[in-house]
């Protein structure tokens, strides 16, 4: 949105292709439909900022070419390929610059019972409640690490639910060694505390330390209790739904496609894309804003998208307000460092998977065991994720390794007694998500370079 | 490229192998067993390219004339395969339909089975009416088919590694990460120098370079036109399990089986983007928009599914559409076999076979002949293809 508004602003018109039925993406999403909620009751603390987007994109609207319920599924070159839900066709724009504003999803862990029915990611959690205002279950137990997991707790408890417990994973010593940090944006200090306290005072346990953690239940009548240890203590809550959520992961699958490189990150234990002047990838022309180039959260997304508009700007020889550009640049350093913070404080807890049995499923698209992904390391012997995933499948289903990856990866670099730098990361085909056949057919024009001899 | 083994090399091997595809793989495998000491050596990862990334078709339905008894010995192979190389491959004999537009698509079918017929090969030749039988999820205008039951289908990704380790238990020394830089005759010797810096030297020495296997037959004076060749594959999300055997279009514009999973694997269209030099491909979308739609005409149902992937790799198309097997025109000891234009997944596994009857014993009984290099290499006396073969530009299949 901030993006588009830069161009707007320097007179240009550009097309805007969103996922979403609506603009405002995840944090900001606004119900498909009004039902009546207030912003407050929405995006709580946040319901300003939310106000303020949504205002300057309704404002922005008649000078862009705006595409909801659009997915780009493939970039290639100054090609974007796009199925449009809502005509169920697909197409192709061209574009000489293109601004990528993918965002990112939960990560989770493959942990004992996580594909029991009941269980949900987090993010899937809070837009189950935010876009269609209903609850995951009554009775919920929240699990995973960091600011997240108490903003979606609190907005839980707030809306009815009886919330269990929140489950942390990061020791509490932890989190206060590295809160020092958040020194360079104490408004996000203050938020944290703030999220806390407010579940103390509804009387929401928060368990810290958290390991041993298991989703417990039968398969046919799905959850029933979430066990875990903590303060050298076993517990075991009685529960109909969890949710689980340890940070997200950037969406780069575009960025990967337009060709920008990838780099791992030791700080968010991911691959992100390789980032110059802030915002641009390691190819002409193409722009990389908010979590999908790395996670640094919603505030800093806003400002990614203006610096990836200025950036755009000046490659087409406007000239761009330096001064505005230094205060951006400087607030995105600030930023980044309490992000660091913030991923210090709440690590991913990767070695949760340590203790991975061969039984549990890692890729649930395709079904696939961690003893699967173990066994052809051995034979026929993969070396890195791609091979592990020729040979196991994992990371071949519908969702195309984007949940699973960092976990098979994890497996092959404990398997290998290797780092991310020798496993890799699992390469991006095309399509990013499911596209339909028929709108695929529909959509073919004759290429002149396409031969079939 | 990463160099995944520094062990040393031996001084010196009765063979080394250009080239870590499923012709490469086989021939180390079964001159291994023989007792042999062998080398081969992959820029990548064993099946990386072509042998990796096709379709998965295991036809001999179709095939020109001259591969049809390469074909029939491969076929005898992939029923061994749990013997041969601990694993089958997920290979599964479920016949093969090459289905027919036209009359004219038809008398091609019919053509080929009299062809086949004399190889002692099985062929069902069937009416528009009868197939929609068979197959209830058939387009309706078709003409008919040709149907071999003994035919069928596997898991590409699973052959060419799963031969490489078998190579490997038997002796083989596998060199995975590791690129040749240049080979030459050196008196009785063939002399490797590796793109790290080590030589390595050999008696025998086997050319399955794939889409690169000109560049080594080219330092041995046999200039061939090999071109590459990128077939753009696609695969469904996991649908019920209907279609039970591999289908392919007469002309070669579609392909598709189903795997018991429920995924629809399929290729056709045109060509995927390649970048030789950088060796990069892309699938290509309006190839897989054509492949798509071609798809959804002889398969209806199809239009309700979507596509979860696409892919691509390289593989080697010869000017006449049909490899180059058997001894070099040139050169004592050395033999290819590379350039299966499009259609060696179901060759691979023979490829060790006859190559180890020609190093081993000086001869073998599965007519090759018609495959030597000797036809692009002797006095221009290029080999025309105007014999029975049908689809010859089915790529990837």
């Amino acid at each position: 949105m901030r993006a588009a508004e830069t161009l707007v602003k320097a007179g240009l018109r550009p097309v805007v292709l969103d996922e979403g039925f609506k603009a405002g993406g995840q944090i900001y999403r606004q119900p498909p439909v009004p039902d009546g909620r207030e912003p407050e009751d929405l995006y709580g603390s946040e319901a300003e900022k939310a106000c303020a987007l949504h205002e300057t994109f309704e404002r922005i609207r008649p000078n862009i070419d705006y595409r909801p319920r659009t997915l780009v599924w493939n970039v290639i070159g100054d090609s974007v390929d796009y199925y449009d839900e809502s005509a169920d066709v697909a197409g192709r724009l061209q574009a000489s610059h293109l601004i990528l504003a993918t965002g990112a999803t939960d990560r989770t862990l493959p942990l004992p019972g996580w594909t029991l029915p009941g269980v949900y990611s987090l993010g899937g959690a809070q837009i189950s409640l935010k876009a269609h205002h209903s609850l995951i279950g009554q009775e919920v137990v929240f699990v995973g690490t960091g600011p997240l997991l108490y903003l979606v707790s609190l907005q839980y408890a707030k809306a009815g639910a009886d919330v269990k417990a929140v489950v942390e994973t990061a020791s509490w010593s932890n989190q206060l060694r590295h809160a020092s940090g958040l020194a360079h944006l104490p408004s996000a200090a203050v938020r944290g505390v703030g999220f806390m306290l407010s579940l103390r005072r509804m009387g929401v346990p928060i368990y810290r330390g958290a390991h041993a953690i298991r989703f417990e239940g039968e398969s046919d009548c799905g959850l029933t209790a979430v066990s875990f240890e903590s303060g050298g203590r076993s517990h075991r809550l009685s529960c109909i739904a969890a949710a689980m959520g340890f940070g997200v992961r950037s969406e780069w699958q575009l960025a990967e496609l337009a060709g920008a490189q990838l780099s791992w990150s030791d700080i968010q234990q991911q691959w992100v894309p390789d980032l110059t002047d802030h915002v641009r990838a390691s190819v002409d022309g193409l722009y990389l804003a908010g979590d999908g180039a790395g996670v640094c959260g919603a505030d800093a997304a806003e400002v990614r998208g203006e610096l990836a508009g200025f950036a755009l700007l000046q490659d087409l020889g406007h000239s761009v307000d330096a001064s505005r550009r230094q205060v951006l640049e400087k607030s995105l350093k600030k930023q980044w460092r309490a992000r660091a913070a913030l991923d210090r404080m709440y690590p991913v807890p990767m070695h949760l998977l340590d203790e991975l049995a061969d039984d549990t499923l890692v890729c649930r698209c395709e079904a696939i065991a961690a003893g699967e992904i173990r066994h052809v390391l051995v034979r026929p012997g993969a070396e890195d994720v791609n091979r592990a995933k020729a040979f196991s499948r994992a990371g071949m289903g519908r969702c195309q390794g984007r949940m699973c990856a960092l976990n098979v990866q994890a497996i092959v670099e404990r398997a290998k007694e290797q780092g991310p730098q020798a496993i890799g990361w699992q390469r991006t085909q095309p399509p990013i998500k499911p596209v339909p056949m028929a709108a695929m057919a529909d959509a073919y024009v004759p290429d002149p370079e396409g031969t079939r001899e | 490229m990463m160099d995944l083994d520094r062990t040393p090399l031996q001084s010196g091997y009765d063979v080394a192998v250009i080239g870590g595809g499923t012709a490469g793989c086989s021939t180390a495998l079964f001159l291994a067993r023989a007792g042999l000491s062998v080398v081969l050596f992959e820029r990548h990862q064993c099946g990386s390219q072509a042998s990796g990334v096709n379709y998965g078709g295991v036809r001999q339905h179709g095939r020109h004339r001259a591969e049809i008894p390469l074909s029939i010995r491969a076929r005898t192979i992939w029923d061994e395969l749990p013997d041969l190389i601990g694993h089958d491959c997920e290979f599964d004999a479920s016949g093969h339909v090459k289905l027919a537009r036209t009359q004219d698509d038809m008398g091609e079918l019919e053509a080929w089975a009299r062809v086949a017929r004399d190889f002692g090969l099985e062929v069902d030749l069937v009416t528009g009416n009868q197939l929609r039988d068979r197959f209830d999820y058939l387009g309706s205008s078709l003409a008919g088919a040709s149907i071999m039951p003994q035919d069928g289908q596997a898991n590409p990704r699973l052959v060419a590694p799963h031969f490489a380790r078998a190579a490997e238990r038997a002796g083989a020394d596998v060199r995975e990460g590791v690129d040749v830089a240049a080979a030459e005759r050196e008196g009785t010797n063939f002399r490797i120098e590796l793109g790290d810096g080590r030589t390595a030297f050999a008696d025998v020495l086997v050319n399955t370079a794939g889409a690169w296997g000109y560049e080594v037959a080219a330092s041995f004076g046999e200039s061939v036109a090999e071109a590459p060749l990128s077939p753009n594959m696609l695969v469904t999300e996991p649908l019920p399990y209907r279609v039970k055997c591999s289908f392919g279009m007469c002309g070669g514009d579609i392909y598709a089986r189903q795997i018991p999973r429920g995924n629809v694997i399929f290729g056709g269209g045109t060509r995927a983007i390649t970048d030789f030099e950088k060796n990069r491909t892309r699938p290509r979308t309006s190839s897989s928009q054509l492949a798509t739609r071609n798809l959804i005409h002889a398969m209806p149902f199809l239009a309700e599914a979507r596509i979860i992937r696409s892919w691509s790799g390289i593989d080697g198309l010869m000017p006449d559409k049909i490899p180059v097997v058997g001894p070099s025109s040139t050169t004592a000891g050395l033999f290819h076999a590379f350039g299966f234009s499009g259609h060696g997944f179901q060759l691979g596994p023979a490829i060790g076979a006859v190559l180890g009857d020609l190093i081993l014993d000086g001869r073998t009984d599965t007519s090759i002949e018609e495959l030597s290099i000797t036809r692009f290499t002797q006095d221009g006396a290029g080999v025309r293809t105007t014999s029975n073969q049908l689809n010859p530009s089915e790529q990837g299949e």
